[in-house]
């Protein structure tokens, strides 16, 4: 992403004047890089450097400050022709000696599991992550953030890891031999109690940043490189070294998932009321599959995450790291605007689209068709199942029962409002939905106190879980 | 993370950075962002005016450091970093100091002075102030020396560093 700011002229910089913020200043900690550009002669240069920093290594926000009277100004532009950024060199190319380390601890593996994060769909990997495992027959689980680079429906598919992760997924790092994880960064929601992760497993980290690699978690084999090239350079080094995997070697392992699996799936209980968990399932179904899915943050988030079933790269695009509420509606706009023929929904939470909805506004201007599914408790959910579980029901500040009527609200924006009060009512409301050809706020009033399972509490390993 | 190198010890770091407003800031937000005081700073021009040179010395545990390292490293605007820990290298540090001087100490502080090496810089009625270089343990037995003359205000420089070449 490049963001382009506008600050005041140059002679005012410093006087505190009208408006004036020191914005390079304050985003410094959180882009990847930043201009300010004081001299119009500069501007095409560092347009030049903000897209490519933005796209190569570990992708990142640029952004460039461009103050008054330098958007005023005129020049003539000159192409720079060649980058000079002489300190700036990511490494693409995986070392040879490390891949081979990696794929003799593969053959030495009795339980091996790959672990695919976000790096995986930044650097398009999705094709040789999926060849490679399928060739070796190595169960895949993924991060929040790397969900549809391997396909849910596949047989070889753990589901999403950490705080919210399937049993067999976070059981299966519990007893691993061999954790294989690619562009992930071990985040706390994904480790649990960072002592006691994969207590059994080599690790091996695939990583384009450097900084990603042994910050948390001590790693056997570190590959610095793009995730595309090292699945690409492995599956070619398996091929030359003529690793296969018998039909039935992989046998006791997999049928130890498989038995996770059947015991302890996703879960959760119909009733009378409509189950949040049940709306995301539909959503699949009537889609089939193929949205794009955004979300907001908290209860939705991981609902969508662990109900929807992804079999497309780039297709879930949620806040993971930091965790925006109000990150659905804009994400889902932006998506819809890159992607006109495909179906765009924003799974979301009545308080996360509270903090964005006036972007309704331009998804009807610019006739956007996106469909914002409400998932909606009345409470900030997640924090509400926190003061639940760990402080006793002392609810404070979570409850939302004077949240607007959304149904008036996207009416009042000129969108399509529905709801659906009852489990019967939530396919009709779906497909009307969906065949609505402009932006569409469906509400689905849900059980209140629904929690999300499984979970671990913050600190405690991964696989100690509480179940439904 | 679990390691076995746990212990906080002084690291000197050098680092190579681009010559633009704001890169100093960058360099010292990733120390202040991760809660680890930077205990001396020195920056100056290199041969090449487009390139600064940061020498800093600061502690923490190798893991610490590690990381810190990387994270300089991936700054746009840092070119390369050096550790000192564990390696051959020069360090120096200059320090001015304004001490007291009456009577018959007047006579007693230039000879500890030119053990030292120090030179005066400023001479008044009741003051010297002194200029010395040295490694930091110099310094340190400098000002020890001097404390009982009465000072009244040090101005250090903070170590700058270089690595030994092979002989």
């Amino acid at each position: 992403m490049v963001i382009l700011t506008g600050q005041v002229p140059t002679r005012l910089i410093g006087n505190d004047a009208f408006q004036e913020v020191d914005i390079v200043g304050i985003t410094r900690p959180c882009t990847k890089h930043n201009y300010l550009v004081s001299k119009v002669d500069d501007l095409g240069r560092v347009l030049k450097e903000a897209f490519h920093l933005a796209r190569s290594g570990r992708p990142g926000p640029v952004l460039v400050d461009i103050p008054k009277d330098v958007t005023q100004a005129e020049t003539s532009y000159e192409p720079s022709g060649e980058l000079l950024l002489r300190s700036y060199n990511p490494t693409y190319e995986p070392n040879q000696r490390q891949l081979s380390k990696a794929l003799t601890l593969l053959q030495e593996s009795k339980r091996p599991m790959i672990l695919s994060g976000g790096g995986v769909l930044l650097s398009g990997a999705s094709e040789e992550l999926r060849a490679f495992a399928r060739r070796l027959r190595v169960p895949v689980a993924s991060t929040l953030m790397g969900l549809g680079a391997f396909p849910g429906s596949d047989g070889l598919w753990l589901g999403m890891i950490g705080m919210h992760g399937t049993f067999r997924a976070n059981q299966a790092s519990g007893n691993c031999d061999l954790l294989i994880a690619a562009g992930v960064r071990f985040d706390d929601r994904v480790t649990g109690k960072v002592e006691e992760f994969a207590p059994s497993a080599k690790i091996v980290h695939i990583d384009i940043d450097p900084t990603s690699i042994r910050k948390n978690i001590a790693v056997e084999v570190p590959i610095v490189g793009d995730c595309r090239i090292t699945f690409a350079r492995l599956n070619k080094l398996t091929e030359e070294m003529g690793i296969t995997v018998a039909p039935d070697e992989r046998l006791p392992w997999l049928a130890i998932i498989a038995e996770w699996k059947a015991s302890k799936p996703l879960r959760y209980e119909q009733s009378e009321t409509i189950k949040p968990q049940f709306v995301v399932e539909r959503l699949y179904h009537l889609t089939g599959g193929e949205a794009i899915v955004t979300t907001e943050v908290g209860q939705n988030q991981m609902w969508a995450a662990q109900y929807y079933c992804f079999d497309r790269p780039n297709s879930f695009i949620t806040s993971g790291g930091l965790g925006c509420m109000g990150f659905g509606l804009p994400a889902a706009i932006g998506a819809q605007i890159a992607h006109p023929e495909r179906l765009v929904v924003d799974i979301a939470g009545d308080g996360s689209i509270q903090m964005n909805i006036q972007e309704l506004a331009a998804a009807v201007q610019y006739g956007l068709p996106v469909k914002v599914a409400i998932l909606n408790n009345r409470y900030l959910g997640m924090v509400r199942q926190w003061q639940e579980l760990f402080y006793d029901r002392c609810y404070s500040c979570t409850n939302m029962e004077h949240a607007p009527d959304f149904v008036k609200l996207a009416e009042a924006y000129g969108a399509l409002g529905l709801r659906a009060s009852r489990p019967e009512e939530v396919d009709e409301v779906i497909k009307r939905a969906l065949e609505f050809n402009g932006p569409v706020l469906m509400d689905f009033m849900v059980e209140r106190e629904e929690c999300v399972y499984p979970m671990v509490p913050a600190g405690r390993p991964i696989t100690e879980m509480l179940l439904v | 993370m679990n390691n076995a190198n746990g212990l906080s010890r002084k690291h000197i770091l050098s680092v190579l950075v681009d010559n633009q407003p704001g890169v100093l800031s960058r360099v010292t937000g990733l120390f202040s962002g991760r809660g680890f005081n930077i205990d001396s700073l020195c920056v100056s021009e290199t041969l090449d005016p487009l390139v600064s040179r940061i020498t800093l010395t600061a502690e923490g545990d190798m893991a610490v450091l590690e990381q810190i390292k990387k994270q300089l490293n991936k700054l746009i605007n840092v070119i390369k970093v050096w550790d000192f820990t564990d390696k051959e290298f020069v360090q120096r540090e200059s320090a001015l100091v304004k001490i007291r001087a009456k009577g018959e100490d007047r006579a007693e502080i230039l000879r500890n002075a030119d053990i030292f090496h120090a030179t005066v810089v400023d001479v008044a009625s009741e003051t010297y102030t002194l200029e010395v270089t040295g490694d930091e343990g110099k310094i340190c037995a400098f000002i020890k020396l001097l404390k009982p003359f009465g000072i009244k205000e040090i101005a250090r420089t903070g170590p700058v560093a270089l690595a030994r070449d092979r002989k």
